[in-house]
């Protein structure tokens, strides 16, 4: 039935038909309701079942629980702040958070998208379709409390300068969600650190609750940062029922996404597995140290559950497109990851969080440790030979 | 004026930018230009000491003996900057301060030594003074550019004036405190020199 709307959508969309400037979201739109029956004219190529769209619609659902999660979290804490958590339904709480977290989805893929729309239709070529993923994970990655606004020119600053720059998805160094945060970061430090952006304040549609601008709330990790032990258990950080990024602070909703990615053979086991081995392994080492430094103290099973940590590793350090490629780069890059992450935590206070520097780091040598793997390997087959 | 010394004044302004084209004095481009001030100032400094420079080297480019000539252009590049850094910190106190090592830093500036081995070694006075006019203008209009942008985006004001009103930071505006950081002018210049390709490229 789909095929038959867009067949018959088709004509008008071709060369001289009246649409013609909408052809490239036309065509968009098509290969991504059905499976594109195109083949390459020329020479022999082989086509997997599924190709990058298909990918990209699996992703989005493995980051589905986070997200679900997230929005039930945030009418969570709002109902927390404002005391009311005993008269506050479990569906008031979700859909609370649900109404908060819409418009911020929508404008990041209407700002995302609308760019990728112009500049694929100015370039003559097909969309590309990474946005799906960038444009949920933006969103996710960000305190509740970020402006629309500043959202919006996040996004079209890492589309433009993340991503389309260096000729568009496939061919960006730095993961762009991972951009538009650390633009947030740098660009408006007020809104996306501190006390005062985990808590979304308003009501909306006279769902959730009115909190006083002068109630704050910390994260765990900032908390640390600050000098003060968090007083939350290892069990409450794994549920995730605490203040933090949108998606990031379940650990159950990310292990349900993780394991969709694992089965459906989308992301490396390899690099997650390295990125949680050299996170724990430093934190344990920076445990053992005996610093005086309270987010050194944090045991280092709850630095891997705290923070973006486990996000990160799941759905960012696995990005195909800007992490190693090689087999043996992945378990240098992943584990590199890790142990950077919980070094920028324990050493620099400023920075409560270190995954998202860590991983940007990393992007920006993964060519180079496939570049190093690649040269050995020749190397040994040369040695090989002169035997 | 004939053509050739139009050509020496108008190239480097735009077809032979010293900045969007050849990309020699990157650096400095990217330090002094975080206001409007020190920007417009960086790019007057630069100017009067390539226009200067240009020429005085090109007056005594036939006695420079070959093998000491860079020897001798930076001693005359230095006593320039010497010069300036002088007239600067003595009716510009507080613009000096804030360009700080980047006025004695000119001295390295890859675009006087460019033009001084390019162009003043092997043209007459005349047409290499307005190649170090044109070369010093064609560094200070990115400059200004460049710092115009990063002011008005990163604090609000220009040359010390608030422009954006106060009803836009009620509103929920925020200065954006990346514009004030050396990365963002990288990547203000990259979009200059982006622009300029589209419009030059056709030609």
């Amino acid at each position: 039935m789909l095929q038959q709307i867009f067949d018959k959508l088709r004509p008008s969309f071709e060369e001289g038909g009246k649409l013609h400037a909408f052809r490239s979201v036309f065509e968009g739109f098509e290969t991504f309701a059905l499976v594109p029956s195109e083949t390459s004219r020329s020479g022999v190529s082989i086509h997997d079942a599924i190709d990058s769209k298909r990918i990209m619609s699996f992703v989005v659902i493995a980051l589905l629980p986070a997200l679900l999660f997230g929005m039930y979290n945030i009418g969570y804490q709002n109902a927390a702040a404002a005391g009311a958590l005993a008269t506050t339904g479990c569906w008031e709480m979700f859909l609370y958070g649900f109404c908060v977290m819409l418009p911020k989805i929508v404008v990041s893929y209407f700002v995302g998208l609308g760019i990728e729309f112009a500049v694929a239709q100015w370039k003559k070529e097909e969309i590309n379709e990474g946005y799906l993923v960038t444009g949920l994970l933006i969103p996710m990655i960000l305190p509740v409390g970020t402006p629309l606004w500043m959202m919006a020119v996040a996004v079209a600053f890492s589309v433009v300068f993340a991503k389309e720059v260096f000729g568009g998805t496939g061919m960006n160094i730095f993961n762009p969600a991972l951009v538009a945060r650390a633009f947030l970061f740098f660009a408006y430090p007020t809104k996306m650190s501190g006390d005062n952006v985990w808590l979304s304040k308003d009501t909306w549609f006279g769902l959730g609750h009115v909190v006083p601008d002068t109630q704050t709330m910390a994260t765990p990790l900032g908390e640390a940062a600050a000098g003060r032990m968090a007083d939350i258990s290892f069990a409450d950080m794994l549920v995730g029922l605490m203040p933090g990024s949108v998606g990031e602070t379940s650990v159950y909703a990310i292990l349900i996404g993780a394991v969709i990615l694992l089965v459906t053979g989308i992301a490396s086991w390899k690099t997650m597995l390295s990125v949680f081995v050299g996170g724990g392994l430093v934190a344990w080492l920076f445990n053992m140290g005996g610093m005086d430094n309270a987010v050194a103290q944090i045991p280092w099973y709850e630095h891997l559950a705290l923070g973006g940590f486990c996000f990160g590793a799941v759905f960012m350090a696995t990005d195909p497109v800007t992490s190693a490629r090689t087999e043996c780069g992945k378990y240098v890059y992943g584990f590199l990851i890790g142990a950077l992450a919980i070094t920028i935590r324990v050493l620099n206070p400023g920075y409560p969080e270190g995954m998202m520097l860590a991983i940007l780091f990393m992007n920006m040598f993964a060519p180079l440790i496939d570049w190093c793997v690649v040269q050995g390997n020749i190397n040994k087959r040369a040695k090989r030979m002169e035997k | 004026m004939d053509a050739k010394l139009k050509q020496a004044f108008t190239e480097p302004l735009s077809l032979n930018n010293p900045i969007l084209i050849q990309v020699l004095g990157i650096c400095s481009a990217l330090a002094v230009n975080a206001q409007l001030e020190p920007a417009i100032v960086m790019g007057l400094s630069v100017t009067v000491i390539t226009a200067f420079s240009n020429l005085i080297i090109s007056l005594i480019r036939k006695t420079i003996p070959n093998r000491i000539r860079i020897i001798i252009q930076l001693v005359v590049v230095a006593a320039l900057v010497t010069i300036v850094s002088m007239v600067l910190k003595a009716f510009a106190y507080d613009v000096s301060v804030q360009l700080s090592v980047y006025v004695g830093l000119i001295i390295t500036n890859c675009i006087l030594m460019g033009r001084l081995e390019a162009f003043a070694m092997s043209n007459g006075p005349l047409a290499s003074l307005l190649d170090g006019i044109g070369s010093g203008l064609g560094y200070a209009w990115i400059l200004v550019v460049v710092g115009a942008v990063r002011e008005l985006f990163g604090a609000g004001t220009l040359l010390g004036f608030q422009i954006i009103p106060d009803a836009c930071y009620e509103a929920g505006y925020v200065n954006n405190g990346m514009m004030t950081m050396p990365a963002m002018a990288l990547i203000i210049v990259g979009c200059v020199i982006w622009v300029h390709r589209i419009f030059t490229s056709k030609n």
